[in-house]
């Protein structure tokens, strides 16, 4: 029988893994410098968590691996990790914490997809900004968002903008019902513009609110103008409005451009506000978006958040591999079978930063090549240049670039 | 080239049967008295026919193993819920066997709490939960009797009505789900590459009935007195062809039991201990049904007792009396064209060749762990809903089954090439139990085994 990985894995490389590391790395330190603190949760989590309104849509629920536990006689089902955020609302609840909380994750989800051609575990690097409220964490989040993709991809980011608390606004004036709009509301978020609503059940101002939300591709100055055509006539969207006004203003005053996709797209179930996607050489590597009503669904109190997650496995294949800088490697070569000072040589040069490997059979795959002659010489090759020295320092000058001959 | 088609026992096998008839496939052995699984046609001579529980004809022709099949649109639909990229393709309805599937609760429903809904269905059971977001529930997938379990141990119970179904006390429709009847489908690769042309036109030649689905209405009657069981000891007793064993041992140690077996499908028989109250559901069922407390004790078999054990090894059920009833042997078999005579010889034929070992049987977990435990390489666990000698050869290479005498294994071709235990029936219980029903089962436990 043919082995073969199972349909829809991933195996990752060593140069994927290279450059999957880069991208974390960055992701980490930009975010710990930003204050951000690193937490992980568990890959397998209880169904429940997931399947309530304002979770997940009933599309991504019928794509999740669920299936009862070895101790599961009670019928509950658990799942793997389907999405990153709503385990981390989950962990910053069962913590008891009410404060504000800035959090960064490097995890993998999981979905069914039936060709089997795309992954069914695919990494995001994510963070969470509980407790804030304001359209400036919403500014935070995406600037970090940036700040990461400029430090590891070659593209110029695109940041598309929606609102769902808008959208879920403008879905309430259509006059259909509360679960035709959540209906809608999905299908929106599902990134499907031709909505359901029958022409008869409309209101005179239905057309409008429809063209609204299937508004693409326009500026910021859009959504301003707007305001004076409609606010009017629709006060109960204004605070929603005004919302996405200030985060585009606090957006445009840092310098960040954005346009106005309202049918996002890619969106969650649990967006109440702002929503944010990340486009780099056309392909969307990211994504965000405030979800104030999560938590205290969850039972954890009237506490907002937003947060964004990078989707790593995109990003990582947009690296030129060269662009990753990894320390030079040295193939310490060892004729006399001196196996002391093999290893004192390689010591010698993992202590100063450099990649050792003693050479094994004839392995020939190191940026350097220095070989240990029978005289106690040393002949440093590699990048076309030659050197003999007689001790370690004058090797590590060599490394340095300081060749004699 | 060979076409295989998968047809169905039980009550569809007579008019599936007259309508092949009318077709003029002459498959001579498939009517309703017929014991024999393989069939042939006397005028499509390429034609080979299996007869199968409808159940297990979506799966069969899905995988491929047949390229088409009738069956009963529910289990198609059952299927596609947790598998909707599945080969599978619904030809035409035939117009007879109608049912309904409904949504049932005993009294109007309201979300609160877990959810519990029991079901022969639960991947609809749990695509109609996903549906209605409710936030948290729990399937409990039963052999039969799913609404055997409300109110007190389920919610909701997702059945199946037909025309035949007798009418259920006490239970309140809450959502007709799914109207169906008998289906003709095949497999998607089979209806690309295969040429099934005469096959079809001589079944919608003859299929003149009216194909749409009459949907069935749900029968109910006044609610049974049901007392109230908040307290009492909750002890399951098996339904099907147990019940007459179980009732001798229950006079023999000296317990009164009233109306069991019930000519009306009463499942709430009196039993004469107080503090106790009786329900009849599947003996399959029971050990799930123990461990999470919705009965304290079950008459039910080892065999169903490990497979629940294997599945859920930190379960607290835990066999009180062995009852010494229903004695069978848990073989494992093979057809006789395999060599050898063991399952190490089996393995070793196994290991040689391309494909995984196929493994059908009703006992999925004992199966499982079967093949684990004996180093059987790649293997695939096909699991049945009886009938499980009919899939070797041609869909299974080996079957973990109960026998008795071995002669239902015997003229199906197969031998046994391994005992994996004995099995017979056993008072269940679960270990933690309140101090006062513990002590009403051990009073039963006693006059058990006092009886055996």
């Amino acid at each position: 029988m043919k082995l073969q990985k199972s349909k829809g894995a991933r195996d990752m490389s060593i140069k994927d893994m290279t450059a999957f590391r880069f991208v974390e790395g960055t992701f980490r330190d930009s975010c710990l410098k930003w204050g951000y603190g690193e937490i992980r949760t568990p890959t397998i989590e209880n169904l429940y968590l997931f399947t309530s309104a304002g979770t997940l849509t009933p599309e991504s629920l019928n794509r999740v691996y669920s299936f009862l536990d070895w101790d599961g006689w009670s019928g509950e089902r658990v799942v793997l990790r389907p999405d990153g955020t709503i385990p981390v609302a989950r962990m910053y609840i069962e913590s008891g914490k009410k404060d504000l909380a800035r959090l960064f994750y490097v995890t993998n989800i999981f979905a069914f997809e039936s060709s089997g051609k795309e992954n069914r575990e695919r990494w995001q690097c994510g963070c969470e900004l509980i407790g804030a409220a304001s359209s400036l964490a919403d500014t935070e989040l995406i600037s970090l968002s940036l700040e990461v993709l400029k430090r590891t991809i070659p593209h110029d980011i695109e940041v598309s903008l929606s609102h769902a608390g808008l959208v879920k606004a403008l879905l309430a004036k259509l006059g259909i019902s509360p679960d035709e709009q959540a209906q809608a509301f999905d299908q929106l978020m599902d990134g499907k513009t031709d909505l359901p609503v029958p022409a008869a059940h409309r209101p005179e101002a239905a057309d409008t609110l429809l063209s609204l939300l299937t508004l693409k591709g326009q500026s910021s100055g859009f959504v301003k103008n707007l305001k004076a055509l409609i606010g009017a006539q629709l006060p109960e969207i204004m605070p929603h409005l005004d919302d996405f006004i200030g985060l585009i203003t606090s957006l445009e005053e840092i310098g960040i451009k954005c346009r106005i996709d309202i049918p996002s797209g890619g969106g969650f179930e649990y967006y109440t506000g702002a929503m944010f996607q990340l486009f780099a050489g056309g392909e969307k590597v990211g994504g965000g978006g405030r979800y104030d009503m999560l938590i205290p669904s969850m039972g954890g109190g009237n506490i907002s958040a937003s947060g964004f997650a990078l989707y790593l496995d995109r990003i990582m294949n947009m690296i030129k591999p060269d662009s990753v800088i990894t320390s030079e490697s040295v193939l310490v070569v060892n004729h006399d079978k001196d196996q002391k000072r093999a290893y004192e040589t390689a010591t010698e040069l993992r202590q100063a930063g450099y990649n050792a490997t003693i050479q094994l059979d004839n392995e020939k795959n190191c940026t350097w090549t220095l070989d240990i002659q029978s005289n106690g010489q040393y002949f440093l090759e590699g990048k076309g240049l030659k050197a003999e020295a007689g001790t370690m320092a004058e090797v590590m000058k060599c490394l340095g670039g300081q060749f004699g001959h | 080239m060979a076409i295989k088609i998968a047809l169905p026992k039980g009550r569809l096998q007579n008019p599936t049967s007259h309508l092949l008839e009318n077709a003029g496939w002459k498959l001579d052995e498939y009517n309703a008295s017929g014991r024999l699984y393989h069939l042939k046609s006397a005028v499509f001579p390429d034609l080979r026919g299996k007869i199968l529980h409808e159940k297990d004809i979506p799966v069969q022709v899905a995988i491929g193993n047949y390229d088409m099949g009738i069956c009963s649109r529910d289990w198609i639909e059952e299927l596609l819920a947790k598998y909707p990229t599945s080969s599978i393709i619904k030809i035409k309805d035939l117009g007879y066997g109608y049912g309904s599937l409904f949504m049932v609760g005993s009294a109007p429903f309201s979300v609160k709490g877990t959810v519990r809904i029991t079901s022969e269905y639960p991947n609809l059971a749990e695509k109609f939960a996903l549906q209605k977001r409710f936030g948290r529930f729990a399937i409990f997938p039963v052999w039969g009797a799913a609404e055997a379990y409300l109110p007190e141990s389920a919610e909701l119970a997702l059945i199946s009505q037909t025309e035949e179904s007798k009418p259920l006390p006490g239970i309140v429709p809450s959502q007709r789900v799914l109207d169906y009847g008998a289906c003709l489908i095949a497999n998607r690769d089979s209806w690309e590459s295969k040429n099934l042309f005469n096959l079809v036109s001589s079944l919608v030649a003859a299929n003149v009935t009216e194909t749409s689905v009459s949907p069935i209405d749900m029968k109910t009657t006044q609610p049974t007195d049901i007392t109230d069981l908040k307290g009492k000891m909750r002890l399951a007793l098996p339904d099907g062809h147990q019940q007459s064993h179980t009732l001798k041992l229950l006079n023999k140690a000296g317990i009164q039991i009233e109306d069991y077996p019930s000519p009306t499908g009463n499942r709430r028989p009196i039993i004469g201990i107080e503090g106790v109250s009786v329900k009849v559901i599947r003996p399959q069922d029971m050990p799930l049904q123990v461990a999470n407390g919705n009965f304290d004790a079950a008459i039910t078999g080892k065999d169903w007792l490990t497979n629940h054990l294997y599945q859920f090894p930190n379960s607290p059920v835990q066999e009180l009396v062995d009852l010494k009833l229903g004695w069978v042997r848990i073989v494992a078999a093979v057809s006789h064209e395999v060599p050898g005579t063991t399952i190490g010889d089996v393995r070793s034929w196994a290991a040689q060749r391309a494909a995984p070992l196929r493994i059908a049987t009703e006992y999925t977990n004992i199966a499982d762990r079967y093949a684990r435990d004996k180093r059987i390489g790649p293997y695939r666990v096909i699991p049945t809903w009886g009938a499980t000698e009919a899939f070797i050869p041609d869909d299974a290479d080996l079957l973990i089954e109960n026998t008795e005498t071995g002669s239902t294994l015997a003229r199906h071709n197969l031998k046994i090439v391994d005992t994996l235990f004995e099995s017979t029936a056993c008072l269940i219980g679960r270990i933690g139990v309140e101090p006062d029903k513990q002590a009403l089962i051990d009073t039963i436990t006693r006059l058990l085994s006092q009886a055996v």
